[in-house]
């Protein structure tokens, strides 16, 4: 039997981005350095990785990309990377990490940009791994930019092919539909938003309203920020810091999970794009209901803040985080009462816009779905009516609309399975976890959110789940950072045979 | 002025009969049996050819003619005949066309395709529909004086306020003119005491908003609200051109279309208008999706027939204003005899726009009353007119009795023309004049 993938190419793609990933490496060895810690973790990789990715080129010379390989392709970088982005932590054997299910989690975690965290003692890794979890989480948010605006929409999967409908415009060059050339584009962009966080972070220590906010800090959160990831070498999160941090911090969770397409025309100068994407207007209001909502319930309650600055910094923060996907947290909002978690437990299923780096369902989606549904409930009245789905003008055909019902049920249907199988398993070693601890801890991995409720609430670690969890929980992280449906096709017969 | 018209048809014929008496008109066109027929009727020269031709065209002269009309019913030939006009000579081209691609295409640059002045059957058509629906029971509307004066054919219903009235009587508007009434056919001008019956048609001049106010004393009680409820049946060209217009004067029209791909195509162009995918002949669907309850229906099919058909058929439901499009000239009147409010041609809406243009000196703009039994236009009079530096109440006395003054305007004010108002040069002034003392008319004004 002939196998109808050409694995090789695929195979010899990953081997280029594994060979390059000796230059991140670089930076934690250099803290290493610094610190005097041990250099091994990370000098032992830069070399592997070399070797393994140039071993993988010589897989064939052949480097077009078809449709059935690119899937194969984007299932296997992910993967590869959280293998290969374990072995420091492995190598390094502190706390927590230095066991392989908790190291490959956290690796997945990171760059998956979930931010979900196995460590339960911050205090005994050193700086060094810790930033490496940073690094993996920015390198994992621009290689789901890469992969949102440049390869799923030619794939034209679940709805995605809509991102590049967004890019397209009549009076403006399109970006460029090559990929590299689109790459290099984001990749500036992101370093750009990067760059500006570090000194934002920064120049507030400087002046003296971020005590805590040191050079190592800024720059760990600002990797995890516009990435929306949501790892912090603090055990506390973004609760370590002063409120001028945490005001500071929202707005860049908010700019990572704006389509960076539009990113791009605002940074051109030309802002319509921005006034005129309906998505845009509507991740707007959803930021704004749910603050508003989160916000009204905390203060109604009377606390647990004394301020109206606080119960508000607290609200936004912690919306903007979980709807971005980020998962910072300002506050332990496990403290909080039913109403207001819910809320925010709504809130991971959302999102961000599509062609950012955030996760979850995304509000593209959303809104095509209401928009369709809205339809779908005009023509029950009056069925001879046609009425065509319009985003931000332009007419959304109904192959993608098909796409995009059936991407959202089949996350829906991801998150129910993976709830029974937490608290399956979880019961199955006598932990206790509740049917909410489940459902969130579910949909935190899924969406790659991070920090859930409970036992796996922001302050608290992952490493309580049992190993089978964990694994699952990996897996849960890796489809759903790559949008399902590169990993589905590969489980499919009749992707392989020919 | 030399004109050269190609093709004879009903366009072609049309201007040429119109232009004949005050300019030399050649007429071409491939059909022998149409050329000789025209030389008959018509003290024109013919003939016989292709217009695409150059040596055709110089045959007409095309080298001493001051202006080329390319009214064939093909917009390809057309757009190329003029084009071949430009290779030999600087002569002014209007073309005819239907596809509405090249009308875009031209206002974008208005030297595309060779083309001078373009007419587009189809826009032009949706802009008749769309101004004659927006007024209660008017069949014909035109503009003047760029928008501050109106020209607008009402019938009189049997419900309206002035059926059974005067002139006098029902003269109650201050910027309102009566011009003239069409009595089975025959246009007589408004003198005080004639009586106006329902069934008639009345013509008035005056300024857009008391013809609006006009329109609805003229229409029955229960048709003399303002339409909005407008339902287009058939997604022809013209049905998707009139459904645009309306979504752009704020009004959210229903279209019917039978074809699922036309539909689909019709609902993505048109955001502002429900289009709704089924059989207009099924009164069960129209009653259904109640379109008798709507203000008007326009019939914008391809087919004559099923124009027609549809039209009744509303009419049958209750539907209160029937508009249908009719492509043969000669049904134009059978339809509006059989009961169809109004019936639009057309061939004959784009040879009177052609006409309007062509019309050379002081008339700055026209329109056709009855198969050309009168015309409205405008003119911008001089210091040697009869009328001007002088009130009306004498100068009527040199002009013949079948000329109406309808309407004055001055810098940019609309101004009403009575007894004692005195008319300076540079105002332009709207008259009502039967055709039969044009000449004269043109002579002193």
């Amino acid at each position: 039997m002939r196998i109808r993938v050409d694995w090789r190419v695929s195979c010899r793609l990953v081997g280029t981005i594994l060979k390059w990933l000796w230059v991140p490496l670089l930076f934690p060895l250099g803290i290493a350095l610094y610190d005097g810690t041990a250099l091994l973790p990370f000098a032992l990789p830069i070399l592997g990785t070399a070797i393994l990715g140039l071993g993988l080129e010589q897989l064939t010379d052949e480097r077009d990309l078809r449709a059935r390989e690119a899937f194969l392709m984007v299932s296997l970088t992910w993967l590869s990377i959280a293998l290969v982005g374990a072995v420091p932590f492995l190598l390094a054997g502190e706390g927590a990490l230095a066991e392989p299910v908790n190291a490959l989690f956290e690796s997945m975690s990171g760059v998956t940009t979930t931010g979900a965290t196995v460590i339960v003692n911050f205090e005994h890794h050193s700086r060094a791994i810790l930033m490496w979890r940073a690094v993996l989480q920015w390198l994992g948010g621009l290689g789901i930019l890469v992969l949102a605006t440049a390869v799923l929409s030619q794939l034209s999967v679940g709805g995605a092919q809509l991102m590049e409908t967004e890019t397209q415009t009549q009076d403006l060059d399109k970006l460029t539909p090559k990929i590299s050339e689109t790459a290099t584009l984001l990749w500036k962009l992101y370093i750009g938003l990067t760059g500006l966080q570090v000194a934002v972070l920064y120049g507030l220590h400087l002046v003296g309203y971020a005590p805590e906010m040191t050079l190592y800090d800024a720059i760990a959160h600002a990797f995890t920020t516009i990435a929306t990831s949501g790892f912090s070498p603090r055990g506390d999160s973004i609760a370590a810091f002063s409120p001028a941090v945490q005001w500071a911090i929202i707005p860049f969770m908010a700019i990572g999970a704006t389509s960076f397409v539009l990113l791009y025309f605002v940074f051109q100068g030309n802002f319509d794009r921005l006034r005129n994407s309906d998505e845009f207007r509507f991740y707007v209001a959803i930021l704004g209901f749910f603050s508003l909502g989160v916000g009204g319930m905390l203060f109604a309650n009377g606390g647990p803040y004394t301020s109206l600055e606080e119960t508000a910094r607290h609200a936004i923060f912690q919306v903007v985080s979980i709807v971005t996907t980020t998962g910072y947290a300002s506050t332990d909002f496990n403290l909080w009462s039913a109403g207001p978690k819910h809320l925010l437990f709504v809130c991971m299923f959302i999102g961000g816009m599509a062609g950012s780096t955030t996760c979850s369902i995304k509000t593209l989606r959303w809104l095509v779905v209401v928009k369709a549904f809205r339809r779908d409930l005009f023509t029950a009245a009056s069925p001879s009516a046609i009425r065509p789905v319009r985003l931000s003008g332009s007419v959304i055909d109904e192959e993608t609309i098909r796409d995009i019902y059936a991407y959202t049920l089949v996350s829906i249907v991801f998150f129910i399975l993976a709830t029974i199988f937490v608290v399956l398993d979880a019961s199955r070693v006598q932990l206790t976890v509740s049917e909410f601890e489940a459902m969130s801890a579910a949909a935190a991995t899924f969406f790659n959110i991070g920090p859930a409720f409970g036992i796996a609430g922001p302050l608290e670690s992952y490493e309580t789940f049992p190993q089978s969890t964990k694994l699952v929980m990996t897996f849960l992280m890796w489809v759903g950072r790559i949008e399902i449906i590169p990993v589905l096709v590969l489980l499919t017969p009749s992707y392989w045979r020919s | 002025m030399r004109v050269i018209v190609v093709g004879a048809g009903e366009v072609g014929s049309n201007i040429a009969a119109s232009l004949v008496e005050s300019h030399d008109v050649i007429v071409i066109d491939v059909d022998a049996e149409k050329v000789e027929e025209l030389t008959h009727s018509y003290d024109i020269l013919a003939i016989e050819g292709d217009g695409t031709s150059l040596k055709v065209l110089q045959e007409a002269g095309i080298a001493e003619a001051d202006m080329l009309i390319a009214c064939t019913d093909d917009d390809e030939t057309n757009l190329v005949t003029c084009g071949t006009a430009k290779t030999v000579g600087d002569v002014f081209t209007i073309a005819r066309t239907r596809n509405a691609n090249f009308f875009e295409t031209w206002t974008e640059s208005e030297d595309a395709f060779g083309v001078n002045f373009m007419v587009s059957t189809n826009i032009l058509t949706a802009n008749d529909i769309v101004r004659v629906v927006g007024l209660p029971a008017a069949i014909d509307v035109d503009p003047f004086a760029a928008g501050l004066v109106q020209m607008a054919e009402f019938e009189v219903m049997a419900g309206s306020d002035i059926a059974g009235q005067t002139v006098e009587q029902a003269d109650i508007f201050d910027s309102i003119t009566f011009a003239a009434l069409v009595q089975d056919g025959d246009v007589l001008i408004a003198r005080g005491e004639t009586r106006i019956e329902a069934g008639n048609r009345v013509i008035v001049i005056g300024s857009p908003g008391s013809v609006q106010s006009f329109s609805r004393t003229v229409a029955s009680a229960e048709s003399s609200e303002n339409a909005h409820d407008i339902v287009i049946i058939g997604g022809s060209d013209i049905g998707y051109h009139t459904a645009k217009l309306l979504e752009e004067s704020g009004i959210e029209p229903r279209l019917i279309e039978q074809d699922a791909d036309r539909g689909r195509q019709l609902a993505e162009d048109l955001p502002g208008t429900i289009v709704l995918e089924h059989d207009a002949t099924d009164v069960d669907f129209l009653v259904g999706e109640q379109i008798d309850q709507a203000d008007a229906v326009i019939a914008a099919t391809d087919s004559d027939e099923k124009n027609l058909m549809v039209s009744l058929l509303a009419q049958n439901i209750g539907v209160r204003r029937t508009v249908a499009i009719v492509e043969e000239g000669q049904y134009a009147g059978l339809f509006e005899a059989i009961g169809i409010d109004v019936a639009i041609n057309p061939r004959e809406a784009t040879a009177e726009e052609i006409i309007r243009f062509t019309q050379g000196g002081q008339v700055e703009n026209l329109s056709l009353i009855e198969d050309r039994q009168a015309e409205v236009m405008e003119i911008e009079v001089n210091e040697g007119s009869v009328l001007t530096n002088r009130p009306i109440r004498e100068s009527v006395t040199e002009l013949p009795s079948d000329v109406v003054i309808g309407a004055i305007t001055r810098s940019q004010e609309f101004i009403v023309p009575r007894g004692e108002t005195v008319i300076e040069p540079g105002d332009h002034v709207v008259l009502f004049v039967a055709t039969d003392v044009l000449s004269p008319v043109m002579d002193i004004v």
